[in-house]
């Protein structure tokens, strides 16, 4: 098994070089850099700028050195685990990342717990009792819910908590505990604000969760190691949980390492909506602004975490299912 | 007492489908004597199957049990209906696995796959006696010997797809013998085996049946199975039962059209060459398809058919 774990990791190395030169190929792509961005802001704004300063701020970012440097730079960094330094946020990118990476753990996580907490009863319910009213109420709502978008339902819950309740929906603190440090309090103010995100990004995945677990269970239901079971006498409940719906859970446990690539992109629209603080909004303006190493370090940030998470998946399969594990 | 450890009376079940009620069973009625072997034999779809899961119990929605009784008569106690027993009813986990239990037919399926042997056949005591784990994974382990399992110190924590077949099928065995049931049934144990793995597996539970004497009901469309098994054999046909009779009475004379045309049909090296006889004819033939109730014969044996031609042969 060790050296399984350890051969797939020395596999990923080619795989994350080549998706690196990607990453940054890709970024160079659109014409400009953060330097024209940059001054496309300050010119709206009227401010004027001499040809010597635009210089200086190529030679500070390294823009003026040929392509290949500015890469080696950036990767060279990177793997000593240094980032670089962010221009848009003007602070030093493994600051931002490790800060947006925390809560955006705390939100998938307690996301994740919340969709399985109400897919997995009512998938298992929804299958053991199929066709019956209760099947279809679940599956009717449970499609209301997969038709409709994350931020629309964002939104919704914020005009709820406003108009109704006359509280202030958006970010993970109240105002007076956004910028000071962590106490008792902020840590129930932190609560007080995780369960919007969590029920809005949870409730996305729900439907599918469920359908996906009602047909995977309704497939175990008749097998006939079900039957013999039941011949043998193990009683209702211990028979349903102890056979059909171990095999039935197995796709699911091997999903878990696939979440750890949404811990970068995962729900950004959401975020925006929320104003959550995590790494999602972040990226995209840092892509928007040619931020380049804050955008090619959450890129390859969110390619690490994914041929991890890969591998994890096999691990965790591996683990729970036999059939896989003596192959 | 009585001699037979199992009365049916009368047994019907149905499956309710799209395009109406399915009859599987039509009121079949016979006995199961005490310490004996009783084969089922017809073609597919005759009821045989559905006739084993009823007993236990185990047949599920869409289909039910319409009427009729099952009387068990465990040995030494109150003889009881299966049917009339609530789901909470204790009675029905010991009917299930206790007192009766079952080898299906399909060894690579019926087990687990995620679940060792060894916990597997433990389960089957631990349902319903209240041992210890270590105690209960003993006495499977000594199980797994009598069925023939070797190494088993190593094979008991293997998993089912580790066990070719028949070994599979000694698991499946064993997993139904381990709380010495006193009715065994065998559902076409060894339809999906190798013929040669066939014979192994007869053997075995023969000769397990002779030192548990457990009575058997031992279900198969294989006459030659029958041969080597059964005491007494009961022939059924599109959810009827057309005769009962011993192994000797059916086998070497066979009374009903049906069962004759069933024996006709088995392939033999002497007719080799030649078609294969059919039972096509019996499609449309009165005497098969219309349903006439049992008539006990003098020789013992039950026969249905119409009175004419019972008449016929009364007098032959």
């Amino acid at each position: 098994m060790r050296a399984y774990i350890a051969r797939r990791i020395f596999g990923m190395l080619p795989t994350l070089a080549l998706i690196s030169i990607i990453i940054f190929v890709v970024i160079q792509l659109p014409p400009g850099d953060i330097v024209t961005s940059t001054l496309d802001r300050l010119q709206a704004e009227g401010v004027e700028v001499s040809n010597d300063q635009i210089q200086n701020l190529r030679a500070q970012y390294n823009l003026d050195q040929p392509m290949v440097f500015q890469y080696l730079h950036w990767i060279g960094g990177f793997v000593v685990g240094d980032m670089g330094y962010s221009y848009l946020y003007s602070r030093p990118v493994n600051e931002l990342v490790w800060e947006r990476l925390g809560y955006t753990l705390l939100i998938t996580v307690s996301a994740l717990i919340f969709t399985w907490a109400i897919a997995i009863p009512a998938g298992i319910y929804s299958a053991v009792r199929q066709y019956s009213i209760g099947d279809y109420l679940l599956t009717t709502v449970m499609l209301f819910g997969l038709a409709t978008p994350s931020f629309l339902l964002a939104l919704i819950v914020m005009y709820i908590g406003y108009e109704w309740f006359g509280i202030t929906i958006g970010g993970l603190f109240s105002p007076e505990y956004r910028d000071v440090p962590w106490s008792l309090d902020r840590v129930s103010d932190f609560l007080g604000h995780l369960w919007i995100p969590m029920v809005v990004v949870g409730l996305s995945g729900t439907a599918s969760t469920m359908r996906i677990l009602r047909a995977n269970l309704l497939d175990e239901l008749n097998k006939p190691y079900v039957v013999t079971a039941r011949a043998k006498g193990v009683r209702p409940i211990k028979l349903l949980i102890k056979y059909p719906l171990r095999i039935a859970i197995n796709p699911f446990i091997s999903t878990i390492g696939l979440l750890l690539p949404v811990l970068i992109s995962g729900e950004a629209i959401v975020s925006i909506v929320l104003g959550l603080p995590t790494t999602g909004p972040a990226l995209i303006q840092a892509l928007i602004n040619q931020d380049m190493y804050l955008a090619g370090s959450f890129l390859m940030l969110l390619a690490i975490l994914t041929v991890i998470g890969m591998l994890l998946s096999d691990l965790l399969l591996a683990w729970s299912d036999p059939r896989i594990r003596y192959e | 007492m009585t001699d037979n450890i199992l009365e049916i009376r009368d047994l019907a079940v149905q499956f309710k489908t799209d395009f109406g009620v399915t009859r599987a069973l039509n009121g079949i009625s016979f006995e199961l004597p005490r310490g004996k072997v009783t084969a089922v034999v017809g073609e597919s779809g005759s009821g045989k199957s559905v006739t084993a899961n009823a007993i236990m119990r185990l047949i599920n929605p869409p289909g039910k049990i319409a009427s009729g009784n099952l009387i068990f008569s465990p040995d030494g106690g109150t003889p009881f209906d299966i049917i009339a027993l609530k789901e909470t009813d204790p009675r029905l986990v010991q009917i299930r696995g206790d007192l009766i239990s079952m080898v299906f037919q399909e060894p690579m399926t019926a087990l687990s796959p995620v679940y060792s042997v060894g916990n597997q056949v433990a389960e089957a005591i631990l349902c319903h006696r209240h041992i210890t784990k270590q105690q209960a994974w003993r006495e499977a382990a000594e199980m797994l010997v009598r069925v023939g399992i070797d190494d088993i110190s190593r094979r008991i924590h293997q998993y089912p797809f580790e066990f070719s077949g028949g070994m599979r099928q000694r698991v499946v065995i064993a997993m139904a013998l381990v709380c010495n049931p006193e009715l065994l049934i065998c559902d076409e144990p060894t339809t999906a085996l190798d013929v040669t793995i066939q014979a192994e597996i007869l053997t075995l539970i023969l000769n397990l049946q002779q030192e548990l004497n457990n009575s058997v009901l031992f279900i198969t469309h294989d006459l030659g199975v029958v041969a080597q098994t059964a005491d007494q054999v009961i022939v059924m046909y599109q959810g009827r039962v057309l005769e009962i009779g011993s192994v000797r009475q059916i086998l070497k004379a066979p009374l009903h059209p049906y069962t004759r045309g069933l024996l006709a049909a088995i392939p033999a090296l002497a007719k080799k060459g030649q078609r294969l006889e059919t039972i096509a004819s019996v499609v449309g033939d009165e005497d098969i398809e219309t349903p006439y109730p049992l008539t006990r014969l003098k020789d013992g044996r039950q026969i249905s058919l119409s009175p004419q031609a019972l008449e016929r042969i009364i007098n032959e």
